[in-house]
């Protein structure tokens, strides 16, 4: 068991992300940084798909109940045990009732914007609709349907199934795989349906230009500001299914990007998607910050997603090497 | 945007949107029910959900080469007919105006009709759910009636209490759960329509069909 010691948490519970449940109105969800995540959880032995803590406001505080091995991906949040340091990627054993506590994330060129704390055998609640993600709208999956809150005590694996060889850590993907243009994060962008419907400064823009992510920011979406993008006539859609990474333009030209909470379906023009592969790029730019959109296609998309599983194969690979080596504690 | 042939296009590499040419309308609507059900037997295929005149393709797994199943979806539409689906009816007793309908009086001044014609007309169709979406429970209704059409408000509520009936444009419905929406309430209901514990969880699927029966009228 762990419990949340911050007063305002925000922090919820998420895995992968709830597959097969558009048909009841029942959006995705999930991690932010899907590639934190499953990298997290096989540094730690887990399946990579299992659950755990997404922190996105900062300072956060939590207490271990029991002895877990955990560790922390994502941002680098001088994070400390204790009062002992703890560096993020890397394997830890918390002993019964010690604090980790993470701090904001470190500033600097590469600073990134939320944390996953993984625990050996995963967070334990129920599945619901086949996840563990916590779906706010409908209150459903992760703990309670709901953000974590001071005092909320979350069960993590099972007895006996908490101590795992640690001592170890991954680059990140960030470092091994780093994406910019002109200097600046960039993201991969497929056209969508309505993007020929744009006059041509738009579609130049939407290259060319960078996009600052505003305050109205969350795991919802990214509203963007720059350039206004303009359609040669006005479209009205229909009503119609939508996935994370969707770039909708509304009426006022400010792109809004839909992120892990979007409902699944919209009705305003899309002028392209950012691919599945780069999404966690954009769930870990810091609001404020600068990004470019890179134009992409099919294969380069496919191509991207296999360099993704790449880096996870390599996490599984090295972690089975330490875990089973001899004389290690 | 009157096409005759329909029109496929990709959201990344996660999914597909196939939409139907020509006015919206329920035969249509029965077609791409009739096709959702065939792609969702396809292996490549994750889930198939329908929209409103239009079905998003969830892959599976990506296939290296998307043009084979866009094909065998665009032969599969040609060949499919409307498949009315019997569904239940479910009566909704509604509360129009007051604070149940907050934004009636938007609908009285863009309509020009006065509050007991709005009811007449919003509760007269026989409404079908084409499709499930936005948000748990959900359900897009085809059939009302353009008199009561009234535009998606300027500034969007921030939380519009679950169980609100709300005319979007030429689009009703009743919110499942609390949630911001651009739509104006004239109602309320307190029929739940989605629960996680339940299997299926959600109250309707795309065929049912609702009535809307006033319960009473807060002039």
């Amino acid at each position: 068991m762990i419990e949340i010691l911050s007063q305002t948490a925000l922090a919820t519970v998420q895995d992968l992300g709830r597959l097969g449940a558009l048909g009841f109105g029942v959006g995705t969800s999930g991690a932010m940084d899907d590639l934190a995540l499953a990298a997290g959880n096989l540094l730690l032995g887990n399946d990579e798909a299992d659950a755990a803590v997404e922190i996105q406001v900062f300072p956060f505080e939590l207490r271990f109940q029991v002895a877990c091995a955990f560790a922390l991906t994502g941002a680098d949040c001088a994070a400390t045990l204790d009062g002992q340091p703890v560096m993020p990627w890397w394997s830890y054993q918390a002993n019964e009732g010690q604090v980790l506590r993470l701090g904001p994330p470190v500033a600097g060129p590469g600073r990134i914007s939320r944390a996953y704390l993984c625990t050996a055998g995963g967070i334990d609640v129920p599945a619901v609709l086949g996840s563990r993600s916590t779906q706010l709208r409908g209150a459903l999956g992760g703990y309670e349907g709901r953000s974590l809150r001071q005092h909320d005590v979350v069960r993590v694996g099972q007895p006996g199934d908490r101590v795992r060889r640690v001592g170890f850590g991954l680059v990140p993907p960030a470092q091994v795989d780093p994406l910019l243009q002109d200097g600046v994060a960039g993201m991969r962008v497929m056209p969508a349906a309505e993007y020929d419907h744009y006059d041509e400064a738009s579609r130049a823009a939407l290259w060319e230009q960078s996009w600052k992510i505003t305050p109205q920011s969350d795991r919802y979406g990214y509203r963007l500001s720059g350039p206004k993008l303009s359609m040669t006539t006005p479209l009205e859609l229909r009503s119609h299914g939508i996935v994370p990474g969707v770039i909708q333009v509304p009426h006022s030209g400010q792109p809004i990007v839909q992120m892990r909470d979007a409902q699944p379906s919209g009705g305003y023009p899309k002028i392209g998607t950012v691919i599945k592969a780069d999404l966690w790029r954009l769930g870990q730019a810091p609001i404020g910050s600068m990004i470019r959109f890179i134009r992409c296609d099919w294969d380069d998309a496919l191509a991207a997603e296999q360099r993704n599983r790449t880096y996870l194969d390599n996490v599984r690979r090295l972690t089975a090497l330490y875990r089973s080596r001899p004389g290690l504690a | 945007m009157t096409q005759t042939e329909p029109q496929v296009s990709f959201l990344g590499t996660t999914a597909l949107l196939f939409e139907a040419p020509g006015e919206m309308c329920l035969i249509t609507q029965q077609r791409i029910w009739s096709l959702a059900r065939e792609a969702q037997s396809w292996p490549e295929v994750g889930e198939a959900i329908p929209g409103m005149n239009n079905m998003l393709v969830s892959f599976a797994d990506p296939p290296t080469n998307p043009t084979p199943l866009i094909m065998r979806l665009q032969d599969a539409w040609r060949a499919a007919r409307p498949m009315p689906l019997q569904g239940r009816l479910v009566a909704l007793d509604v509360i129009y105006g007051g604070d149940a309908g907050p934004h009636i009086g938007d609908v009285i001044a863009h309509t020009g009709l006065a509050i007991d014609d709005i009811v007449a007309l919003h509760t007269a169709p026989d409404y079908p759910v084409y499709a499930i979406g936005s948000h748990p429970g959900y359900c897009y209704l085809g059939g009302m009636d353009r008199r009561i059409a009234t535009p998606r408000r300027q500034v969007p509520v921030l939380r519009l209490p679950g169980g609100a009936v709300s005319i979007g444009g030429l689009q009703t419905g009743v919110s499942a759960s609390d949630g911001p929406s651009g739509w104006n309430t004239i109602g309320s209901t307190s029929m739940v329509f989605f629960d996680a514990t339940l299997s299926p969880p959600c109250l309707l699927q795309p065929g049912d069909v609702i009535r809307f029966r006033a319960e009473r009228v807060i002039r």
